[in-house]
């Protein structure tokens, strides 16, 4: 993995608002098939971060080399169409739609057929849709109307959508946010299985400790707005300026640990 | 110089009523979240009963105490209708409550010349503003200077009642997060109902200080609305400051027009709204509304194309429907014909609404331009028939083309109102500009050539062109486009984040709409020979709007049987009653509370009875009050 393509590189990446520094000099890199976590506690700085690299906020300033382009600023259907897949912390998806319908859109998209005004969506690349459904282990429930699907498999059809255009990097904002404890474990296998499969970077941001050590390569730390440490997760564990702002000096992950269960 | 200047204090005078109104209005939606087009209606009634209270009571006492108590009278029938109605509609989609008080308003114009009859009524001057103060050689009515101080004193006013009284603080609160009011234990009930009253009464002092300067008349609830509606969108909704502001920039605006384009002073208004869309498109003191929320318990089943047997059966229908000559007379056949470019009509504004949630409040404008472009072509080009018919419509894409552009850049109440603004001045246009459109006269002698002129040929005409239009609308609502713009409808942040340019989506769907609705105005101006400003009006517009509802918002093709239904019951109407608009009125106010899904909704239901019933729309009342 060490000499895999570099992804996404981030060089000083700064945003405030009025005199608040919610992102000070920021800089970072992934690579090819790397699962990178960003975490932090509430208000280091995570969500402005992402969405900078996603294309919600315009920076202040500094650099974001994506896929060999400079994206600062870009909207975020500019930055999707360099190849980057996206979920959200509350899912978003086309209620009205059935599942295969979801995914048929975004392949439409792919396929720049946005304009056309006259064949069938139903029976646009249903070999394709099918197959990335197959692949998030949705297949059973094409045909469902999407509005009535229970929230975990909303994600995963969110992941489907995220993949239809090929990605080499998805950005998960909290991929398992309001999920039962089971799920959330599934899903992130679900992920990491095929980032690998695929040579996929991923970064994503997340509260859940179990999670982010379980299936991070490296970890970023923020803390208001900073850097303060980065590396393997075993490093982040043991770091103590990170147990002093956030994971605490509590002993259960050494517990974890010494028991094997992270090994 | 001293001329500018009056001119100019003419226009603060007339920015006072307007900025009553408009306040009203801004606070009612900061409270209720409802855009209360029954506004203007209220403004009316205040107008009239003024009137008669004032004619009845003589003496300073009796015309300024007529004028407060006529406010007092419609603030009471504004609970009443806040009690009786709007406490329904809390919870579903902007779009009914639009149409509610738009039915409202209809029952009230209707009611207005039931009780006052049709003629313009002069009111009394104000005692004690007989005169009129001489500046530099020009007269100004001391009445006017008396409405230039109430303008800053009303808002001197609201200011103080909003800052300094617990009932102001608990209505800024709500207007920030009503939820979290409710929970805090508020009784929710009562402070709307309030705050409804206290709009109402602004709206209706508005319309009772004007007295004095205008004839009251039954049409003066859809001018002070546009105006209204106009000023809320420079302003930005649910600011009280920027009710004002714009409001005397809207006045001022007007009051100069006239000076600079004589013919058509509105295009200046037009032009300042579109400056401040472009640079603060939610108002310069507004702030982005959050998404509009979908209907509750109307999420359906996914839409899907038509089995084998239901499009054979679409086809018997067309073919039975081509019979009609066999059996029908001329009137019958001309009725179909209308029926048939009314479906055009409907269908092309279902396809912006329902697919892609843009409820046009001005569609009209475009089918009215269709037709204008067809009496341009036809009676001045003398083009032939098919060719005026064919590129007629562009006329009709041309406006969708540029007021489109302005108004996908908003969304929800915003686009509804902006819309309707475009659309009236779009009326006026043909209104004001007699040299080109013959303004109130229009433009006559627009006859089909010799193959079209039979009334059979001309239904099969129209129903044909009906048919093409339904057919090629559905197959687009099931194009790759179709669903980028439901897409877009549905979650615009997922749609941008899979590349989809949603503004653009919903843009090229605006001037599809458009053009197909000036298809239907085209056909119509050779149906009637002639083509007038009525043709571009809001009850046109709001026709259709119902046809849409009718049929059934969230289906695919129910529009068509809404228009059928609608334009059938409406045509037969008119021909029963004298009072046709408090008929319908009241059947809009009924289908938005009782018939929410429409009629092919209802169908649908019926038909799905497997799947777990949603909420009905009439349980969903103000349930976070309790």
């Amino acid at each position: 993995m060490s000499i895999a393509q570099t992804l996404l590189s981030v060089e000083g990446l700064s945003k405030s608002y009025g005199g608040v520094h919610a992102v000070r000099g920021v800089s970072f890199a992934l690579k090819a098939g790397e699962i990178l976590a960003l975490i932090g506690p509430n208000g280091a700085g995570k969500s402005t971060c992402f969405d900078m690299l996603n294309g919600q906020i315009v920076p202040d300033s500094g650099r974001i080399n994506l896929l060999g382009q400079d994206t600062a600023g870009k909207k975020p259907r500019a930055i999707w169409r360099l190849g980057v897949g996206r979920t959200f912390q509350i899912t978003a998806t086309f209620p009205t739609m059935t599942v295969r319908e979801n995914v048929q859109v975004a392949l439409v998209s792919y396929g720049r057929q946005l304009f056309n005004l006259w064949s069938s969506t139903p029976k646009f690349a249903q070999a394709e849709a099918g197959r990335l459904l197959e692949l998030v282990g949705m297949s059973g429930y094409a045909d469902r109307p999407c509005g009535e699907l229970a929230y975990g498999d909303l994600k995963r059809l969110e992941l489907a959508i995220a993949l239809a255009n090929q990605p080499k990097l998805l950005l998960m904002d909290e991929p398992t946010a309001g999920m039962a404890p089971r799920e959330r474990i599934e899903l992130m296998h679900l992920t990491v299985q095929i980032a690998r499969a695929q040579s996929i970077g991923v970064l994503f941001t997340e509260h859940d400790m179990d999670v982010v050590f379980e299936h991070a390569d490296r970890i970023l730390v923020l803390d208001r707005g900073t850097l303060i440490a980065e590396g393997l997760p075993e490093e982040v564990r043991r770091n103590p300026q990170v147990r002093a702002v956030y994971l605490g000096e509590g002993l259960v992950y050494d517990a974890r640990y010494r028991e094997g269960a992270l090994a | 110089m001293a001329f500018y200047f009056v001119q100019f204090l003419t226009g603060l005078a007339s920015a006072a009523s307007l900025f009553l109104v408009a306040s009203g209005l801004s606070i009612i939606f900061g409270v209720t979240r409802i855009v209360n087009f029954a506004h203007g209606a209220f403004y009316m009634l205040g107008a009239y009963i003024a009137f008669t209270l004032t004619e009845q009571f003589s003496g300073a006492i009796g015309f300024w105490g007529g004028i407060v108590f006529a406010a007092l009278i419609v603030a009471a029938l504004g609970v009443l209708v806040e009690m009786v109605l709007l406490r329904r509609i809390y919870h579903a989609p902007e779009l009914f409550q639009l149409l509610a008080t738009f039915g409202l308003t209809l029952m009230v114009e209707d009611l207005v010349v039931l009780i006052w009859g049709p003629s313009d009524l002069l009111g009394r001057r104000a005692p004690g503003f007989w005169g009129a103060v001489d500046f530099f050689g020009q007269n100004v009515p001391t009445y006017d200077l008396f409405l230039i101080v109430l303008g800053p004193l009303v808002l001197g006013i609201l200011w103080l009642l909003f800052q300094r009284t617990r009932w102001g603080v608990l209505v800024r609160a709500a207007t920030q997060d009503r939820d979290m009011v409710a929970a805090l234990g508020v009784n929710q009930k009562w402070l709307f109902t309030s705050v409804f009253a206290v709009g109402v009464f602004l709206a209706a002092l508005g319309g009772a200080l004007q007295i004095p300067r205008d004839a009251v008349h039954h049409a003066m609830d859809l001018r002070i609305i546009v105006d209204v509606f106009v000023v809320i969108v420079i302003g930005g909704l649910g600011s009280i400051i920027g009710a004002f502001v714009a409001a005397v920039l809207v006045s001022e605006l007007n009051a100069f027009g006239i000076l600079v384009f004589p013919k058509i002073s509105i295009i200046l208004v037009f032009l300042v709204m579109a400056a401040v869309l472009i640079i603060r498109p939610w108002g310069l003191f507004g702030k982005q509304e959050a998404p509009a929320r979908r209907t509750p318990g109307l999420t359906v089943n996914p839409w899907r194309p038509l089995m084998l047997n239901e499009r054979l059966g679409a086809m018997a229908a067309l073919v039975l429907a081509a019979a009609l000559p066999l059996i029908g007379g001329n009137y019958a056949l001309a009725v179909g014909s209308e029926i048939a470019i009314f479906v055009i009509f409907a269908a092309s504004l279902h396809f912006m609404m329902s697919v892609g949630g843009l409820a046009s409040f001005g569609h009209a404008a475009y089918f009215g331009l269709g037709a204008y472009g067809v009496a341009f072509l036809a009676k001045m080009a003398g083009l032939p028939m098919i060719v005026s018919l064919l590129l007629g419509p562009l006329l009709g894409l041309l406006g969708a083309g540029v007021f489109g552009f302005f108004s996908v850049q908003l969304s929800g109440v915003y686009f509804a109102m902006l819309t309707l603004a475009f659309a009236q001045i779009v009326w006026s246009v043909a209104f004001q500009w007699v040299a080109v459109t013959g303004g109130d006269n229009g433009i006559l002698g627009v006859w089909p050539e010799q193959w079209a002129a039979s009334p059979s040929h001309f239904y099969w005409l129209s129903i044909g062109a009906a048919a093409l239009a339904v057919v090629a609308l559905r197959i687009t609502v099931f194009s790759p486009f179709g669903f980028a713009l439901r897409a877009t409808r549905d979650s615009p942040l997922r749609g941008e984040a899979i590349g989809i340019d949603g503004k653009r989506i919903q843009w090229t769907a605006f001037v599809i709409a458009g053009t197909v609705a000036g298809v239907a105005g085209a056909l119509f101006a050779y149906l009637k020979g002639s083509i007038f400003p009525d043709s571009l009006g809001i009850s046109l517009s709001v026709d259709a709007l119902v046809m849409v509802l009718l049929g059934g918002v969230e289906t695919v093709s129910g529009v068509v049987v809404g228009a059928i239904v609608y334009k059938m019951l409406s045509i037969w109407l008119v021909s029963q009653t004298d009072l046709s608009k408090l008929v319908l009125g009241g059947f809009i106010v009924l289908i938005v509370v009782v018939l929410p899904k429409g009629i092919a909704g209802i169908l649908e239901t019926i038909g799905n009875r497997r799947r777990p019933e949603a909420p009905a729309l009439l349980a969903s009342q103000i349930d976070t009050a309790e």
